[in-house]
């Protein structure tokens, strides 16, 4: 569905059902050179099993128009104003990667109105090197096989985002360059990854936050390596912040990669929370 | 960076898709000879079959074995995914089912495998699909025959039988200008010679029946996705773009940014037109992709051989082989196909039908059979089997002659395919009295 977001249609999925925002609503943000299309195999489960799902492309990203956020802060605050037009008054926030720091920092601005944050593939800070952010911004497609070389961990996924038979490297890539191709105007790659590398509230988000806080983490994620989180984690958990770390044995292509043990992590932290949080 | 996070070709064809199986520790992939899969639960069934989770219901629409062979053509050929048929001409079958209705049109190549020239010609036209067919060569042809209902433009990385090399990207641009996807037959050169997604084309099928499986045991094919064509933006695929009743008001699109085809394929043509391919066909055909990279080199360095020693002999008229700068594709050959351009050829031997016929009966090593891209070299006279029909005039527009002679190089000792070649040779030239 299209909705109306700071004067642009906004693009998000919802799982194959009607958006129905009596329901609970789960809103997922994806990553850098990312969409929607990414939580496939969490969002339609999550629909079909009593959520509201909304899946959206960020701005300037794939069916989304307007401009691409230069920050964490900017795509945080265009979250608030996607749930202020859609008439959701709570949501669950669910990121990955560059979308779990917009999740994060969002979860923090709306406080009572996010139920959950749960941060997919997370990191603080989320340094990007030297030599990617120069590969990203001078040769995208040099920049794409680097990320997606960092991100997987097997050559032999499980069944994944097109069932058996999907090879979810040559699908990342694939998506990497269609969204990059989906903006002739900003270059999604090195706009995003800037975004990451200049976020530095991610320890005062973590004070503001109201809601519980799932870590899903690849244990041999080489993007957003595992203790690269374990800040935020300590943080959550020294403010005596409800805290939830799941490990999941793959890389940063946690939701293709392991999707199954991705949904089972997002479907018990959900549930659990579920009673107090609507 | 080499490693197993970023692997070379000859890697990924032991490895890609397979792991030690984690229940037994087998290090080869098991052959999963089962129609069907238990469910977890009467949950996880409902959610499987609603694609709201990824695993195996039943055969005819995954397989284990299956995907291991789909995902690594997929990472041989840079695919995003692949379907694994029950033939090359199934794979074909489904690309084409799967994206074009009654009324809707088609762009060939007239250089193609006759089975392939069958379906679009005779039998796809009773189905209300139509087919312009245009020298693979003559881009101002190919973008004549555009129509506003093309829907797709079709060819082989090599042609047929005359080893025409297809220019991909320039008639990929052409496709994309027309808003729809070129799918290339890469049967002949396989990606260790040729990938063609890597040059603009969209979607890539094999007869894996050849090449692939290699040592002519089993019958398949393989349709790969390169997950490159923008079907919502063409704005001309409303099987994909729009609410599919079929399967749960499924928008493939949206599901999938770059997988709708892949999505629908599986969904609605395995399900339906249930051309699946039996995991034991799966398994040899992997056993053939392990040592792809080692056939090939060797199908590729015998033909050199062959080719310089026919071209060489008084008997032959000429030889058909983009390796000679006498070919018309060689120059496109040497940028497309730089480690050479396939081993399945033909050559013209000067003289009769009936000294064509000579020369194959007296081959001890070739195998004379309908057949191409087995491990054993083969031989066929088209005007005395595949063609016979055909009088001097049609024979003649196809591009074969009387002594029209198609080989298949194999992996033999080479000097005891040119000693046979040479024999029968000798037997050509005495049937011609």
């Amino acid at each position: 569905m299209q909705i109306l977001v700071q004067g642009h249609s906004t693009y998000c999925y919802t799982g194959g059902r009607p958006f129905d925002p009596q329901k609970p609503t789960a809103l997922f943000i994806h990553g850098v050179l990312h969409d929607h299309s990414v939580w496939i195999l969490q969002t339609r489960y999550l629909a079909h099993h009593g959520w509201n799902v909304l899946a959206l492309d960020l701005p300037g990203h794939g069916r989304s128009a307007g401009e691409p956020p230069a920050s964490v802060e900017q795509a945080a605050d265009f979250v608030a104003e996607l749930m202020q037009a859609a008439g959701l008054a709570k949501a669950a926030l669910i990121g990955h990667s560059w979308g779990s720091l917009i999740a994060l920092e969002a979860a923090a601005r709306l406080k009572d109105c996010i139920s959950h944050a749960a941060l997919v593939g997370t990191a603080f800070p989320m340094r990007v090197s030297a030599a990617l952010l120069e590969a990203a911004q001078n040769e995208p497609l040099k920049a794409i096989a680097m990320i997606n070389q960092f991100s997987r961990s097997t050559l032999a996924p499980p069944p994944s985002v097109l069932g058996p038979g999907t090879w979810v490297d040559g699908a990342s890539i694939a998506l990497n360059k269609r969204i990059l191709a989906s903006n002739r105007q900003f270059n999604l790659l090195h706009r995003g990854f800037v975004a990451c590398d200049r976020y530095d509230r991610g320890l005062a988000a973590i004070e503001e936050l109201t809601c519980p806080l799932l870590f899903v983490l690849g244990q041999v994620d080489q993007m957003t390596p595992l203790k690269a989180a374990q800040g935020l984690i300590a943080h959550a958990r020294a403010r005596g912040q409800s805290v939830e770390v799941a490990s999941v044995p793959v890389g940063h292509h946690e939701m293709a990669e392991a999707p199954e043990a991705t949904l089972a992590a997002l479907r018990g932290f959900l549930a659990s929370r579920h009673q107090r949080s609507v | 960076m080499p490693g197993y996070l970023d692997p070379g070709f000859d890697t990924l064809a032991l490895h890609a898709g397979a792991s030690p199986d984690p229940s037994t520790g087998a290090r080869a992939v098991p052959i999963h000879l089962s129609t069907s899969f238990v469910f977890e639960s009467s949950e996880q069934a409902a959610s499987l079959f609603n694609l709201e989770r990824a695993g195996h219901v039943y055969s005819r629409i995954s397989n284990p074995t299956n995907a291991v062979l789909e995902q690594r053509i997929s990472a041989l050929e840079g695919g995003i995914g692949a379907i694994a048929t029950a033939s090359g001409q199934a794979a074909l079958h489904l690309a084409i089912a799967t994206l074009l209705d009654a009324g809707s049109h088609i762009v060939a190549s007239s250089a193609i495998y006759g089975g392939s020239h069958n379906l679009l010609h005779y039998t796809l036209r009773r189905f209300g699909i139509e087919t312009t067919f245009v020298a693979p060569s003559d881009l101002q042809a190919w973008r004549a025959a555009l129509r506003p209902n093309t829907r797709l433009l079709f060819g082989e990385t090599v042609g047929n039988p005359g080893l025409d090399v297809l220019d991909i990207a320039a008639v990929a641009d052409i496709a994309h200008g027309a808003g729809v996807p070129l799918l290339v037959d890469s049967t002949l050169t396989s990606p260790w010679l040729l990938k063609p997604l890597e040059h603009g084309a969209d979607l890539v099928y094999h007869s894996a029946t050849k090449f692939l499986s290699g040592h002519g045991t089993v019958i398949g094919g393989l349709v790969v996705d390169g997950g490159s064509f923008d079907w919502q933006a063409s704005g001309r695929f409303t099987q994909l773009s729009e609410a599919y009743a079929g399967f749960h008001d499924m928008v493939f699109t949206e599901e999938s940014t770059v997988g709708a085809f892949l999505l629908r394929a599986r969904r609605e043509g395995l399900r339906d037109f249930g051309a699946c391919m039996s995991p034991h066909t799966a398994w040899l055909i992997l056993q053939g992709l392990e040592t792809l990279p080692l056939r090939m080199a060797r199908h590729m360095g015998n033909t050199e051989k062959v080719v310089e020693f026919l071209s060489a002999q008084a008997m032959v008229a000429r030889v058909r082989h983009p390796m000679l700068a006498s070919h018309p594709s060689h120059a496109l050959a040497q940028r497309l196909l730089p480690r050479g351009a396939g081993s399945v050829f033909s050559f013209d031997l000067k003289g009769s039908r009936a000294q064509g016929a000579a020369f194959v009966d007296a081959l001890k090593v070739f195998s004379h059979l309908a057949n191409v891209g087995d491990c054993r070299s083969l031989v066929i006279h088209p005007a005395s089997t595949t063609h016979f029909r055909m009088d001097d005039a049609a024979l003649a527009a196809a591009g074969i002659a009387q002594g029209t002679i198609r080989l298949s190089i194999g992996l033999e000792d080479p000097a005891d395919l040119i000693d046979d070649l040479r024999r029968a040779l000798k037997a050509a030239e005495k049937a011609g009295g």
